[in-house]
This record gives structure tokens, C-alpha cells and sequence, in this order.
């Protein structure tokens, strides 16, 4: 039993900390290349936020594994070792695509910490409250953007719309009540994957008719991203982010 | 061996790289001090934002100031919970801002906004005007917001809750 509830906090935080950790680095792209200065400060700020909340979950999950540091985590696993979910490699693609992607993260992000504040594990509930203050930025910046482009211009609509035939099709690894989410129920009294759902879709709807996006139900394809089932994006991600710890072991600052 | 006293007002000198009006101790950032029974000495600070990159500075000064106290056997610990808050800034602190030209934070952490909740009312910290608006969520680093006063034009940073 304790072998099984070790696994599942380990999977936790390698869920939580690798999405944080390479969405971070997908908008950490943007810093030098936003639209206007004010957004790109905004998304580097973002990204910022989330590389910090990577430190937190993966230094815990190294801590599970028996005194790994969040660098060995970050820095010397593989494609097939990392455990975020596919939507967060997908390349960045035009502002409203990256925003779309943003906004359904964050609503998914939002939902969870919300849940994982009350763990009776003080180490999941103290990173889920540290974070949550941030990510409450997070979701309302996306959402604000989300709306001011989906009712917009004609162009700007149509552009939201596009990015929805995007991200779309990542969305069901969010939704699927998967093996980790059962484990986590398991683990943490009181936590139900069902409601983290319900709460996303709740910010979901909300956003997307003040938006005038259509949410037409579109199929999804179920992803296993969390299960180190990944798209080609993500080795290019790790090549970029893991080449000079790789390259030079003793390099320090 | 210095007295936790001494420690304590020696850290006074150690300022917020990005804003060197604040002490750690006005930003709540500085948590306590804990002498071993070794002698070895912990410091406790909590972080304003996880990804604040001001907090890898901070402990190199900290670190600085007690090794010229003789302090060597020194160990900083981070603690995540209690989350750091706006709410632990002190008014002196919040008044030392205000001068420096940074709007501080105005009400407390606690005051839950709905997702769409209204902008904040914020106080031009040049003019003292109330005629402000938000111009990015985001500013020039993790804790400030952007703003801009209507009535004497000049751009400025708020300090938001958190």
C-alpha cells in the first residue's frame, strides 16, 4: 500500500511539475517576439511563474525518488520519462493559438490547484496554495484575451476559431479520468477527479459564449502524454533545454 | 558568536535586488532565525513568487552579510507554506513604495474577485490620482501589474495582491 501511494504522489508531481515545466519553456519562445511589449512581459512573466512551479514539484518528486535534485529531473531524462500532457509541446503557433492553448491550460491548472489545496499532504497542499495565487493571473489574463479576440474583429474570430481546430484535439488527456487520477483519489481523501472536470468545463463555457466561439463538441483523439507517450515536438524542446547540462556535467554558474 | 539580535539587524542591509527600497524583513520575505545547537545558524524566507529570480540574489546576500558576523555555518531554508502574501508588507514599507514610485498593493489578499471582477482602484503614486487604469496585468517583474494615471499621463507600476 505505501508503495502504491508513493507511486502516485511520484506521479503527481511529475504531471504537474513537466507540464509546468515545458509550457513555461514554450512561452519562454515568445519573450522577445510578442505582439505589442505589455503581452510579451506578460508571457514572459507567465512563464516564469510556471519554471518556478516546476522547481517546487519536480525538487518534491526528486525527493520521492530518493534525493534526486530537480536538475537530474529536469535536465537527464528522456522523451519517454517525461510526463506532461501532449497539448503543452504543441508548437506555439500564431498569438491566438498560443493564447487558446494558454487559457485551456490554465482552466484545467486553476481547477486542480483549487482541489489539491485541501491534501492532507502538506508538501501537495503548500506547492497547490503557493501556485494557486499565480495561476488566478494566469486564467483571467488568458480568459480576458480569449474574449477580447474571439469577439472581436471578423478576423480576429475567425483566427480564435482556427486555433480552437488546434488545440482541440489535445483537449481529451485533460478529460480522461485516467489511472493517475484514480490513484490520486486514492491518495488524497475527498479529491474527485469528476469535480476537477466540472470545474474546468464550468470556466470553459463561461469563457467561450462571452467569446462567441462556437464549442461544438469536436472529437478528440485520447492522448497518453502523461504516460510518456509523446508527439515529435517534444524531443526538439528537450534538445534546446537539455544541451549544456548534457554537454558540460560540470558546468556551473 | 553574534547574537540573534545583531544577526537580525544586520539583515536589514539586505535589500530586494529589484525594488532596493525594501528590506526582506518590510517585503515579509525574511520568516525568522534559528540558532542549532551546534552553533550553526537557519535563516527562513519565503518566496514572493516561485519563479522569482530575485530570491537566488537575496540568499547570496544573506549568506554575505552573516559571513562578515563571522557566521559561516549558515543553512537558508525556503518555506513554501504559509504562502508569502502582500498582507505581511508593513505600512512603512508600503509608504517607502509609494515614494520610490511604485503604487503598493491597496486592500487585502483576502478580498476574493470573481474571474471578471472589477478593476481595482489604484492610486497614481505621483499625483495621487484615483483616475488609473490597468494597462497590462503583467509588468516589469513577477509581483507588479502596469498602470497608467488619467490625469497626469505617466505610466507606472502597482505592486498587486497576492
Amino acid at each position: 500500500m505505501e508503495q502504491e501511494k508513493r507511486k502516485a504522489a511520484l506521479n503527481l508531481s511529475l504531471v504537474m511539475g513537466d507540464n509546468a515545466l515545458i509550457l513555461g519553456h514554450r512561452l519562454s519562445e515568445w519573450c522577445g517576439h510578442g505582439p505589442i511589449l505589455e503581452q510579451d512581459i506578460a508571457l514572459s512573466n507567465i512563464a516564469l511563474d510556471l519554471i518556478g512551479q516546476a522547481r517546487l514539484w519536480l525538487s518534491h518528486a526528486g525527493k520521492l525518488q530518493g534525493g534526486k535534485s530537480e536538475d537530474d529531473l529536469a535536465y537527464h531524462r528522456d522523451v519517454f520519462d517525461f510526463h506532461n500532457f501532449q497539448m503543452v509541446e504543441t508548437p506555439n503557433g500564431h498569438w491566438g493559438t498560443t493564447l487558446l492553448r494558454q487559457f485551456v491550460y490554465d482552466a484545467w491548472h486553476h481547477a486542480m490547484l483549487q482541489k489539491l489545496v485541501h491534501a492532507q499532504d502538506e508538501d501537495f497542499a503548500g506547492i497547490a496554495r503557493k501556485s494557486l495565487k499565480e495561476v488566478n493571473y494566469h486564467l483571467r489574463w488568458s480568459s480576458e484575451w480569449v474574449i477580447r479576440l474571439g469577439d472581436g474583429t471578423e478576423e480576429s474570430g475567425a483566427k480564435m476559431q482556427e486555433a480552437y481546430a488546434d488545440v482541440w484535439p489535445y483537449v481529451g488527456e485533460l478529460l480522461q479520468k485516467d489511472t493517475w487520477l484514480t490513484e490520486l483519489e486514492q491518495l488524497i481523501p475527498g479529491f474527485q477527479a469528476d469535480e476537477i472536470l466540472s470545474l474546468w468545463w464550468k470556466t470553459i463555457r463561461e469563457v467561450f459564449s462571452q467569446a462567441n466561439l462556437s464549442s461544438e463538441p469536436m472529437d478528440w483523439l485520447y492522448r497518453k502524454g502523461h504516460l510518456g507517450h509523446h508527439t515529435e515536438h517534444l524531443g526538439y524542446i528537450l534538445a534546446e533545454m537539455q544541451f549544456l547540462p548534457r554537454a558540460y556535467p560540470d558546468a556551473t554558474w | 558568536m553574534a547574537s540573534l539580535e545583531t544577526i537580525e539587524q544586520a539583515l536589514e542591509k539586505v535589500k530586494d535586488p529589484e525594488i532596493p527600497v525594501l528590506t526582506i524583513k518590510d517585503l515579509g520575505v525574511f520568516r525568522g532565525l534559528e540558532r542549532g545547537e551546534d552553533g550553526s545558524l537557519k535563516v527562513v524566507i519565503t518566496p514572493t513568487y516561485s519563479g522569482c529570480p530575485a530570491m537566488y540574489t537575496i540568499e547570496q546576500q544573506i549568506k554575505q552579510v552573516l559571513s562578515r558576523l563571522g557566521e559561516e555555518a549558515v543553512t537558508i531554508e525556503t518555506r513554501l507554506d504559509p504562502a508569502w502574501t502582500t498582507d505581511w508588507m508593513t505600512e512603512e514599507a508600503k509608504q517607502k513604495l509609494q515614494d520610490f514610485g511604485i503604487a503598493p498593493p491597496e486592500g487585502s489578499s483576502a478580498d476574493k474577485r470573481a474571474l471578471f471582477g472589477e478593476e481595482r482602484q489604484v492610486t497614481c503614486p505621483y499625483c495621487k490620482s484615483r483616475n488609473t487604469f490597468m494597462k497590462s496585468q503583467f509588468g516589469s517583474t513577477a509581483c507588479k501589474s502596469l498602470y497608467q494615471c488619467k490625469d497626469c499621463g505617466e505610466p507606472f507600476d502597482y505592486f498587486k495582491c497576492l
